[in-house]
């Protein structure tokens, strides 16, 4: 795995708004900054962090969808060569897809079939989505209802459909499991896995660590806009192998780990902690804490603490 | 099918129930009016040179003494017969009064509801599409400029510049003075409808433009038109697939409400432009007592304004496959 191409790279991410506070004061809030991901060939990685840590914003900048008072700092490389504006313009939807959270992403007032064909009629077109929905078993009729009318078991693969109509070879999927019962996260995560199997590379973004870690390659743990940890999935298995310590919480907050918790909250935006944003909660902070924290490579993982052996 | 029949005879006991509440409340602010239907109509000089018996006479031809409920009571059987009644100003009756200037009226209203709305879609699309550009900021500007300016004004301003300085459109009328009917154009008709029409589609525009505008901004920055542009769609595909068919049911249905307000702001245009239409008849009824044909238009009037409602209600059912599909209306 480790021969394989890197399909995406992205160094030092930031995303920041623009906020009008007061009358004319404006504001800038950082919401994600020093974002590390690396996502190869066939590879499977989950970005993982709880609610409200700006997760969907990464997808967002990839696809560069941003909301206009958004600003999008770093460097982001696709096969090597830096992903501006206007390639992700001319790749979104072809070569690098999103796949939603659920139908609410859908048109309410279109039908299936012409919304994932992209209102296109032609034959090429219509015979693709046929090919796809055979593939997931899903029935010709299905492309003549409307969103509202997918059954539950219908939905998430509808959803995947429509990433299949291009060539995928990133997939973004943003939440793709909220709420959903253990049996469909099972089956949904498949067709992740299946995609990446054939070659694409996949980006998962979940809060679900314990899912991340049945179906990922690897996980980068994300912390306050920022990632504090890329491991290998198997680093999971024990705490000790684990590099950052709110890793270490994530992993011992988990049921079977004894289903313990740090006190504490993440930071919100404009209460960032100089340095490292994960101080405030941690029992190893030091004096050099507040200073700049390198993203360190670290037993073929990479992690973000000084302290981390 | 029985689902529509039920729907269709809910809508046919509400419309009634519309209808009567009109009129009763209707009569009831006329019969409380202070205006006396002889002074009014006689004038109170000629009422002073006639004898008690003439007096009588015209008091039972306007039927001032007869008890209200009364009065009331016999005009509704009347109706419900199909009778609506003479006019007591016009001599002539209600039905074709109504008729006459319904017909001047109509096509004006209808012309300038459809400029408004087309035109107020159209700026409203494209000013939420582009939303903070310069166009866009032209465009909220106008409306809301246009949104607090009185139609009574509006209409003033463009009788000036137009029939008094440009002198390019006649100043008021529905036909040229001094013409026999027989050789009035169609063409004669349409140059003086023009200023009412314009005047009521400008003033109509920015409701329907600010509407439109907000629920296209609403849509562009839906999740779906987000997943739209992730998919790679461009700008006019994701108008073509997702806003259009997104903002033209509520803007359809905004449009159809707002018949009110074309025919309420005809009576003052009309007046301005002298324009013998519904809305004239209206306030000449009002102010001269002529009952019958005041509450012959009011009927007429809150009848064709719940037409408009009820055709936004089934447009939604027929357009939106929620609700087609989804149950019932």
């Amino acid at each position: 795995m480790k021969e394989k191409q890197v399909i995406l790279e992205i160094q030092g991410m930031s995303v920041s708004f623009d906020q009008y506070a007061h009358g004319f004061s404006k504001t800038t809030l950082e919401v994600i900054r020093d974002l590390d991901v690396k996502v190869h060939e066939g590879e499977m990685v989950a970005v993982v962090g709880s609610s409200g840590s700006g997760k969907s914003l990464l997808a967002h900048g990839i696809l560069g969808i941003l909301p206009y008072n958004a600003a999008l700092g770093g460097k982001m490389l696709y096969q090597g060569e830096e992903l501006t504006q206007e390639r992700k313009e001319r790749l979104r939807g072809n070569e690098i897809v999103l796949v939603p959270q659920s139908v609410a992403f859908l048109d309410p007032l279109m039908k299936i079939g012409p919304q994932i064909r992209k209102g296109k009629k032609d034959p090429a077109s219509r015979a693709r989505l046929d090919r796809i929905f055979e593939g997931y078993h899903l029935k010709k009729e299905v492309q003549d209802l409307y969103p509202f009318e997918l059954s539950g078991g219908m939905n998430r693969r509808v959803l995947v459909s429509t990433a299949m109509m291009g060539e995928p070879k990133l997939v973004i999927a943003d939440e793709p499991t909220p709420g959903l019962h253990i049996k469909m996260v099972r089956r949904v995560m498949e067709h992740f896995r299946e995609l990446a199997d054939r070659g694409a590379g996949v980006l998962l973004i979940t809060h679900d660590l314990e899912q991340a870690l049945a179906v990922a390659d690897r996980v980068a743990v994300f912390y306050a806009g920022t990632t504090v940890e890329d491991a290998p999935v198997s680093d999971f298995r024990q705490e000790e192998t684990l590099r950052h310590p709110y890793s270490k919480a994530l992993w011992q907050a988990m049921p079977q780990n004894g289903f313990r918790f740090i006190p504490g909250t993440q930071p919100y935006v404009k209460e960032m902690p100089e340095g490292c944003p994960f101080a405030p909660r941690c029992t190893q902070c030091t004096e050099q804490c507040r200073g700049e924290i390198p993203f360190r490579e670290l037993r073929g993982g990479r992690v973000r603490c000084l302290h981390a052996v | 099918m029985r689902e529509h029949l039920l729907f269709m005879g809910k809508q046919a006991v509400r419309m009634v129930l519309l209808l009567a509440c009109v009129s009763i409340a209707a009569f009831f602010l006329v019969s409380v009016s202070p205006v006396d239907p002889l002074q009014a109509n006689v004038g109170q000089a000629a009422l002073g040179s006639m004898s008690q018996e003439q007096i009588d006479k015209l008091n039972a031809y306007w039927g001032v003494g007869t008890p209200p409920a009364e009065r009331f009571v016999s005009w509704a059987f009347d109706f419900f017969r199909g009778d609506m009644g003479i006019s007591l100003l016009y001599r002539q009756e209600v039905s074709k009064v109504i008729g006459a200037k319904l017909s001047n009226s109509l096509w004006m209203l209808a012309l300038a509801w459809l400029i408004s709305g087309t035109a107020g879609f159209f700026l409203g699309v494209l000013s939420g599409m582009k939303r903070g550009s310069a166009l866009d900021k032209a465009v909220k500007g106008y409306s809301l400029l246009i949104a607090s300016t009185p139609a009574f004004w509006l209409a003033l301003v463009l009788l000036m510049v137009f029939a008094v300085w440009l002198k390019v459109l006649p100043i008021g009328l529905s036909v040229p003075i001094g013409v026999e009917a027989k050789s009035v154009g169609l063409l004669d008709r349409v140059r003086h409808a023009v200023l009412p029409a314009l005047t009521l589609s400008i003033t109509g525009i920015s409701n329907i433009t600010l509407h439109t505008r907000e629920k296209m901004i609403d849509i562009m920055e839906s999740d779906y038109v987000q997943f739209a542009r992730a998919r790679g769609e461009s700008s006019w595909s994701i108008f073509k697939n997702h806003g259009f068919r997104n903002v033209i049911l509520p803007a359809v249905t905004l449009q159809f409400g707002s018949i009110s307000e074309i025919f309420g702001g005809s009576v003052l245009v009309e007046q301005i432009f002298s324009y013998p239409g519904l809305g004239q008849a209206a306030v000449t009824a009002g102010i001269g007592s002529d009952v019958p044909l005041l509450l012959g238009i009011t009927v007429i009037s809150a009848a064709i304004v719940f037409g408009g409602n009820l055709t936004a209600n089934l447009l939604y059912g027929m357009i939106d496959p929620r609700i087609r599909r989804g149950g019932r209306i």
